[in-house]
């Protein structure tokens, strides 16, 4: 399992599908492992009662079927299948309220869903998915490049109350693809992933809600400078170490 | 998804292998290699797949291995390969004798008659490496330049067309630092003797890796043209080399440009740092008061 995540670090971002789909077939006994630890670009499907998308995750799923936020219905129909308690799926309307909002401000855009579900140990799980589509092609307000998708994956366990706190632990992928390609500068493709963790304890009197949208947007505040760091900052040094500017060259010379 | 239990074939699990090997980034093949053998649990299935796949990764990313004896470095290239094992070294007329899974050089024997280029093509040829060698080492810190004849090595004199390929392979590896690149260059010059004139065609190619807590792949590719009359062998190769030298520092800047555009592209079209002026609050205090009414 170790092996195969060495893997999946190395492989192009780009072909992280083909890479999972080989690794579930040369290890099917490892395959829910695999799939829990594998973050993928995110999926949605139409709810058709709502008429609205929603993302498709391993939390929403059971068996093939996926749970819509907005009606709480799978699709395709499933019977038997899982729900949040009455209690959860309360907040659970609220939270893909509020977090839309959210999504709307930050991303002029995009798709998100929340999902919840109780855990073994007394507390819960919330799931705040968001995908945007930043292509020239998408529907996206201001879309312009050749491809660029966006998608993160905000996955928090909220811990028992403890005299009137609890331990909220957060951890983040965001995952950040884009092209361009044009003829005086050919293609470039910047894809890859990032993850992050963070771990509070903040007092429950605050609300649930409203302790996880701070630590979410500190955690993509983070994520995007990160995002910058690496994606623009890493990878450029590397290109100029590989041929340094000519400013820096000629600097170079009298030297050697 | 694929959850299905059946068993593969050796010969899926050979190909799947080979997919991981080709698809490692620049300088990672053998960390690939190592995790690969353990998920794949089959030193026989492996063992094949490396065999066939460690020739075609060191040919496309073009690496480079010490020579023993003084010789300095070879490119492993399809321009330089004369067989599965063997690549001619132009510059000292050696032929290295390769381990291709265990990326090393193991012999050096010198090149035979007819595998070198004849008198009249090898003034070209070595004009042209000259001034290559020159602008490779201003230009790349670590960068190594191969210059090979592909077609028409044996034209004893003017009057046929020939054909020169430089290759310039430049590899970053730093995984103490978490990340890995590599740049590549390939020129194709057409000697066409009948117009009197040389046509380039280059291909560049960038990529980058950072795998420090994710991983985060850059994969540049451009593609140029150009043209130059025929002349004197060191006419020749001094225009050629000013072409190329040209181009990849245009290249440089429009990578540069790209750089410059797209973080503000990015977030702006795709994530803005900053909220949009819609609301009076922050979402995180309308999340408060939702939850706290």
């Amino acid at each position: 399992m170790e092996a195969a995540m060495g893997l999946m670090r190395r492989m192009p971002p780009r072909h992280s599908e083909t890479a999972l789909s080989a690794l579930l077939s040369l290890l099917p006994q490892h395959s829910s492992d695999l799939l829990s630890q594998v973050d993928l670009p995110l999926q949605v499907l139409c709810d058709v009662d709502i008429g609205k998308e929603f993302i498709l995750c391993e939390y929403n799923r059971d068996a093939d079927s996926y749970r819509s936020p907005w009606s709480n219905k799978y699709h395709p129909l499933l019977e038997d299948a899982l729900y949040p308690s009455s209690e959860l799926r309360k907040l659970e309307i609220e939270a893909n309220d509020i977090f839309s909002i959210y999504r709307d401000q930050y991303y002029e855009g995009g798709i998100s869903s929340v999902y919840m579900w109780e855990d073994d140990n007394e507390g819960f799980v919330a799931c705040f998915l968001i995908k945007k589509d930043g292509s020239k092609n998408a529907q996206g307000r201001r879309g312009c490049l050749e491809e660029g998708a966006w998608d993160a994956i905000h996955v928090i366990e909220v811990g028992p109350e403890q005299e009137g706190a609890t331990r909220y632990c957060l951890t983040s992928t965001v995952m950040l693809s884009l092209t361009t390609d044009d003829e005086s500068s050919g293609t470039f493709s910047l894809s890859g992933s990032l993850r992050r963790q963070m771990h509070m304890n903040l007092p429950v009197a605050d609300g649930h809600l409203c302790n996880m949208g701070k630590m979410i947007e500190e955690m993509e505040g983070k994520l995007r400078n990160s995002l910058d760091q690496v994606y623009f900052g890493k990878t450029r040094e590397m290109v100029c170490t590989l041929r340094p500017p000519a400013e820096v060259a000629q600097m170079r010379l009298p030297d050697s | 998804m694929a959850e299905e239990e059946t068993e593969l074939s050796d010969e899926q699990k050979k190909e799947i292998a080979k997919w991981f090997l080709l698809n490692a980034p620049a300088g990672e093949i053998q960390y690939v290699a190592k995790d690969l053998k353990s998920v794949l649990n089959a030193d026989d299935v492996y063992n094949e797949a490396a065999s066939e796949a460690f020739p075609v990764y060191n040919k496309s990313h073009m690496i480079c291995l010490e020579m023993r004896g003084r010789f300095g470095d070879v490119l492993v290239t399809s321009y330089g390969e004369l067989n599965e094992n063997e690549y001619l070294d132009p510059k000292t007329a050696q032929v290295a004798i390769v381990d291709h899974v265990k990326q090393v050089c193991t012999e050096v024997r010198p090149a035979t008659d007819e595998e070198l280029p004849s008198p009249y093509i090898e003034e070209y040829r070595c004009a042209l490496e000259a001034e290559m060698l020159k602008y490779v080492s201003e230009a790349y810190p670590k960068g190594v330049c191969s210059v090979y004849c592909t077609n028409g090595k044996d034209a004893e004199g003017p009057g046929s067309d020939f054909e020169l390929v430089v290759v310039i392979s430049a590899a970053r590896l730093s995984p103490q630092n978490f990340c890995n690149g590599s740049w590549r260059s390939i020129w194709n010059i057409e000697f066409k003797d009948d117009i009197q004139s040389l046509e380039l065609k280059g291909k560049l190619q960038v990529g980058a890796h950072y795998f420090e807590e994710g991983n985060v792949q850059l994969d540049t590719k451009h593609e140029y043209r150009d043209s130059t009359i025929f002349q004197s062998p060191d006419d020749s190769a001094i225009a050629i080399a000013s072409i190329i030298r040209y181009h990849e520092t245009e290249y440089l800047a429009s990578l540069e440009e790209s750089y410059l555009n797209l973080p503000d592209t990015t977030f702006k079209r795709i994530c803005s740092a900053r909220l949009v002026n819609k609301y009076p609050r922050r979402p995180y205090v309308i999340l408060g008061l939702k939850a706290g009414a």
